[in-house]
């Protein structure tokens, strides 16, 4: 079963290459695995066959007990689903881009369910070759510089965590993840440190998060979907079911540090964010913001053990990843109608698209943490989670300081998201904006399934909890 | 179920099926269905008053850890008769809004929005603690948010409900914080579980700064100062909103929110609350608010506006109160409020139809002669504000000038307040209802439908009668207003103030065709609102361009150029050792040497091809 869901979409992407109709293999591929993911995850299935004796490495596929991997892998074959019906592949070109939408869900899907490190590290780095590649060739604007500078981002990060995986391994002496335990404590901090830059650099931690918003902004739809939805949250997953498990006292060790960078990426970045004049840039921006959140439940975790600190950054993690990719699958409907994502040469677009409207304005209010939908029930956790361990005898403590300063954020997202909105869609219409059409049924598809996802997960959030004892 | 859900599930679902299933094409029935709905929650609002259903049981929304908050609802007369208020309001609205905007090209919108307000604002009413509350409290922004921008195309329409859902969202970041503080002192953010000895064990410090952060909430809903700015400018959504939401109820809910935080934290007597001093922060914050917006109120124009800045200054009142440990005196205010303020602005909504959308009241004038039920309702309304003997407002303000007897800095200041608000309202009735027709439009206007005039002849009864119906008064279940006439002082000192004002209008508007004092440089202060918009306009403009541009500079040159020419070298330098070790067999080194190529293949196929 687990196997299927790697091999799928690979299979398809091979079939694609060799002259299946590209459109319909991806759809066919992507609704297979929502099939087989549900049927998988109600099975509790596990698959495992050994690859290389001598280094005990197995390709090992299962969920742990912790359900993280279960919502990971949901994300990944919604948002893949979502992702082959949007954006618009250049003409001749639909084999690389349906293909490199499907090897880099594979990818995906492989790392969130591998059970064995390297292949959880390998599978990552698989669905990073399409993305750079689409960047490269198909993406908008400056590509090739852009899709140069993600790949020597996330390659450093790569590499970094490479290095602390390894230790790792050394240290426990099995690449099995059901094996993970504290390490030796005088290696703990080291790891530590390599695992959050490492991981941090793939999820665009400050400092290293100025490759996101230009690759979001230059990818091709699915391919901003993909990674801000679903790829990016691996370096998240891996802090916390790798990190946190083999160094939770280095993790410690290095909370002032993370405290700090995270509160970076949500005023500093929100900052840039609130600059920001491109729709596109906007949302990169917004995105790398919004991961401050989530490592602040991680840092909650590691600070108090919280009691739900897990379940706040998993289910912000899911609800980001949908979020976001509804987003983008809007943004890049917003360009193919007026032409132009520049806040100033839009307006008054609610007129003539008023379902483009609402469903923009829709994940808007989800990104700003509107109740009722996903993004708000993870964000109230997350600030909850750190304020669990609170003695208010003590005065506040630095976790309970940097939430505080946390919550600014739902301002400042709040007055970015707002304005765009005001500029894109109210006031007057523009030459660009007048004679745009609305979004037509097949464009409807991708966000308003998405949608209907958010709010199910905002009103009824056990429907992701439930994964996640 | 418990038939208490309708109270929920009726409009939640009069909004969907509006949104989603009726839309423009079928705005008559949207309209009517809205209307229906929230006609049902009034008549099961009113059973509820009678004891005929019990409080449903709680269910979990999210059930984590230590982490439990539930949807549940409170049943005590102080939710109970706040129901009344919003879905007695609320039903004379949409009723008066079948005819304000029968014409509108986006009826449906407009009804389903409203819906959606009176699911949100239900649930404020009922939450049973603080994260429902907040759910919900989120919400009702999010509907006063579309209900402002109505007319989306018009810029300042837009722009008002941008700044209204701004202004709230930075009281919500207090709220928010204040929220989680108490829900660690106090052991609970559930109402019925708080305990308040537990709450100021941490000393009147600490208790104090949770208490003043929950009241962010309330300053971003209600308006207080420094966050106010947002509700002159809300005015720009339709009328029947501006009497709803933006006088009767949700901006409102600050009061309500701190009466109920007040009353759970404090129990019965608020004996907690007398240890933390610095509660008495929020009555000067009320008082100046009320004073503030009154001193602004004299000199606007434009007859919305001046209920608008009217509105601010009462809310101000109802925040003293709370503030001075008098909750049941602030929510008795509200109740009376409520009635008589949806009166006036529903009011002002027919004068404005009746004139062709004209705001200005130096272009109105003889109004009393063309439309004599909505004058004489709108006159009625204005006694109650002023807090006339026998109306519903004189026993209301009596009761916040009692709290404040002896704190003599805030009760002259309301006192003062009260004469002033009897200045600004005659000013408004001479000028408007009074005298010739100063315009065409003032000269053509005629009495509106029975559709529209029926709801204010019912709230001005409301406004007349609401004291006496005690069992409709949300407040503590002992709480009796004294509604006997008394001679002391506090009772000169109103209608003192009530004396002064009309004289000062009298002399002053009587017959004018054009502000006397609009050229004075001291009015003028009062006209631009103390230029505190512009203050705080100047502020955004330095921190968003300077502030902001800064962070972009420093991002784009100092982190992505160094930092990413830093990796740049590294990766050439990762280049040479990857040479060293190519031979050596070693795993760690193989691994590298993927990562190398991956560099390798990528750079090939974007550069070379």
């Amino acid at each position: 079963m687990l196997l299927a869901l790697i091999l799928i979409p690979i299979l398809a992407a091979v079939g694609i290459y060799f002259g299946a109709p590209a459109r319909l293999t991806a759809l066919g591929a992507a609704v297979a695995n929502i099939v087989v993911a549900i049927i998988a995850i109600m099975a509790n299935s596990v698959f495992s066959v050994e690859v290389m004796s001598s280094l005990e490495i197995n390709l090992s596929l299962g969920f742990a007990k912790d359900g993280i991997s279960i919502v990971m892998l949901l994300l990944a074959v919604i948002v893949t689903f979502a992702a082959v019906f949007s954006g618009s592949a250049p003409e001749g070109r639909e084999k690389l881009w349906f293909s490199s939408i499907l090897l880099i869900s594979a990818g995906a899907i492989g790392a969130f369910i591998s059970r064995d490190l390297f292949f959880f590290f390998a599978f990552h780095e698989l669905a990073l070759i399409p993305t750079f590649l689409m960047i490269g060739m198909l993406g908008r604007g400056d590509r090739k510089e852009v899709a140069w500078k993600t790949t020597i981002y996330l390659a450093f990060g790569s590499m970094v965590l490479l290095v602390g995986l390894l230790m790792v391994v050394n240290d426990i002496g099995s690449f099995s993840m059901d094996a993970l335990r504290p390490i030796a404590a005088e290696q703990q901090n080291t790891v530590a440190l390599l695992l959050i830059i490492g991981f941090g650099t793939l999820v665009s931690l400050f400092p290293f998060h100025s490759w996101a918003a230009p690759a979001y902004a230059s990818a091709p739809a699915p391919v901003a979907m993909l990674h801000a939805g679903v790829l990016k949250k691996f370096g998240l997953y891996g802090l916390i079911v790798v990190g946190y498990k083999v160094a939770p006292d280095g993790m410690a060790h290095w909370l002032p540090l993370l405290l700090v960078l995270l509160l970076c990426n949500i005023i500093w970045v929100g900052l840039i964010t609130i600059n920001q004049k491109r729709v596109d840039l906007m949302l990169g921006n917004s995105s790398v913001m919004h991961m401050g959140y989530i490592f602040l439940a991680i840092a909650a975790l590691v600070d108090n053990g919280s009691s739900f600190a897990m379940q706040a950054a998993v289910l912000l993690m899911f609800a980001h990843g949908i979020s976001i990719a509804m987003s983008f699958c809007l943004a890049d409907r917003i360009e193919a109608k007026t032409g132009s994502l520049e806040l100033n040469q839009l307006g008054g677009l609610a007129k003539a698209a008023p379902t483009l409207a609402f469903l923009f304005g829709l994940v808007g209010m989800a990104s700003i943490g509107l109740p009722g939908l996903a993004n708000f029930a993870g964000e109230i956790m997350v600030f909850f989670s750190g304020f669990e361990g609170w003695e208010p005898a003590d005065g506040l403590g630095a976790v309970q300081i940097a939430t505080i300063i946390a919550i600014w954020g739902v301002v400042i997202s709040a007055v970015y998201m707002l304005r765009a909105f005001r500029h894109i869609f109210q006031g007057d219409t523009s030459s660009r904006t007048e004679d745009a059409t609305d979004l037509g049924v097949c464009e409807k598809i991708p966000a308003i399934l998405l949608a209907v996802i958010l709010l199910v997960v905002g009103i009824y959030p056990n429907s992701i909890l439930q994964f996640l004892p | 179920m418990n038939p208490l859900w309708l109270l929920f599930i009726l409009p939640l679902l009069s909004a969907a099926v509006i949104h989603f299933a009726l839309k423009q094409k079928f705005a008559s029935i949207a309209a009517i269905l809205g209307t229906v709905s929230t006609g049902v929650t009034l008549v099961l609002a009113i059973l509820w008053l009678n004891g005929s259903f019990t409080v449903p049981a709680n269910f979990d929304w999210i059930n984590v850890g230590d982490f439990n908050p539930e949807i549940g609802m409170l049943g005590d007369k102080l939710a109970k008769g706040m129901m009344i208020v919003v879905c007695g309001i609320g039903f004379l609205v949409h009723v008066f809004s079948l005819g304000y905007m029968k014409t509108d090209e986006s009826k449906a919108r407009y009804f389903g929005n409203l819906s959606l307000f009176m699911f949100s604002m239900t649930g404020i009413v009922l939450a049973s603690n603080f994260v429902m509350m907040f759910i919900f409290w989120e919400l009702v922004g999010l509907s006063s948010y579309l209900l402002i921008g109505h007319w989306y195309q018009k810029a300042s329409a837009a722009e008002a409900a941008k700044k209204a859902f701004l202004s709230n969202r930075i009281g919500d970041f207090g709220f928010l914080i204040g929220i989680l503080m108490v829900s660690i002192m106090a052991g609970s953010f559930a109402f019925g579980e708080m305990n308040g000895a537990e709450f100021i064990s941490f000393g009147p410090w600490l208790a104090g700064a949770a208490v003043l952060l929950v009241f962010c909430g309330a300053i971003g809903k209600s308006a207080q100062l420094p966050l106010h700015i947002w509700l002159p400018d809300a005015m720009e959504g339709p009328t029947p909103v501006s009497a709803l939401i933006h006088a009767a109820t949700m901006v409102a809910a600050g009061v309500y929110m701190m009466a109920r935080f007040f009353f759970s934290i404090g129990g019965e007597e608020l004996a907690i609350l007398k240890d933390i001093p610095m509660v008495q922060v929020i009555a000067w914050i009320g008082a100046i608010t009320s004073l503030v917006a009154a001193l602004m109120a004299t000199q606007q124009n434009d007859i919305k506006k001046i209920l608008a800045y009217s509105t601010l200054s009462q809310l101000g009142y109802m925040v003293m109160a709370v503030g001075l440990l008098a909750p049941d005196a602030g929510m008795f205010h509200l109740y009376t409020h409520a009635w008589f303020k949806a009166l006036l602005f529903l009011g002002s909504g027919a004068v404005i139809y009746a004139c062709h959308h004209e705001q200005d009241i130096w272009k109105m004038g003889g109004l009393l002669k063309k439309m004599p039920i909505t004058a004489i309702t709108f006159i009625i309304g204005t006694l109650a504000l002023t807090a006339v003997p026998f109306t519903s407002g004189f026993y209301s303000k009596e009761g916040i000038l009692h709290a404040a007897h002896d704190k003599p800095g805030l009760f002259w200041i309301a006192v003062f307040v009260a004469m002033l608000t009897t200045f600004y309202m005659f000013r408004l009735i001479f000028v408007a209802f009074l005298g010739d027709p100063k315009h065409k439009h003032a000269e053509d206007a005629k009495e509106v439908s029975p559709i529209m005039w029926a709801p204010l002849a019912l709230l001005a009864i409301m406004a007349l009668a609401s004291p006496f119906l005690v069992q409709l008064i949300p407040a503590r279940e002992s709480f009796t207003p004294d509604t006997a006439f008394h001679f002391n002082d506090v009772t000169y000192a109103s209608i003192g103030a009530f004396l002064v004002g009309i004289a000062l209008a009298f002399l002053l508007y009587k017959g004018k065709e054009s502000d006397p004092l609009a050229n004075n440089k001291v009015m003028r202060v009062f006209a631009n609102k103390f230029y505190i918009d512009e203050f705080y306009a100047g502020i955004v403009k330095w921190f968003q361009d300077i502030l902001a541009a800064i962070v972009h500079f420093l991002d784009e040159f100092l982190i992505n150029g160094m930092l990413v020419g830093g990796f740049t070298r590294l990766a050439q330098g990762t280049g040479n050792i990857f040479r060293k070790y190519a031979q050596s067999g070693n795993l760690q080194h193989y691994a590298f040497l993927s990562g190398a190529g991956i560099l390798i293949v990528i750079y090939l196929t974007v550069f070379a091809g």
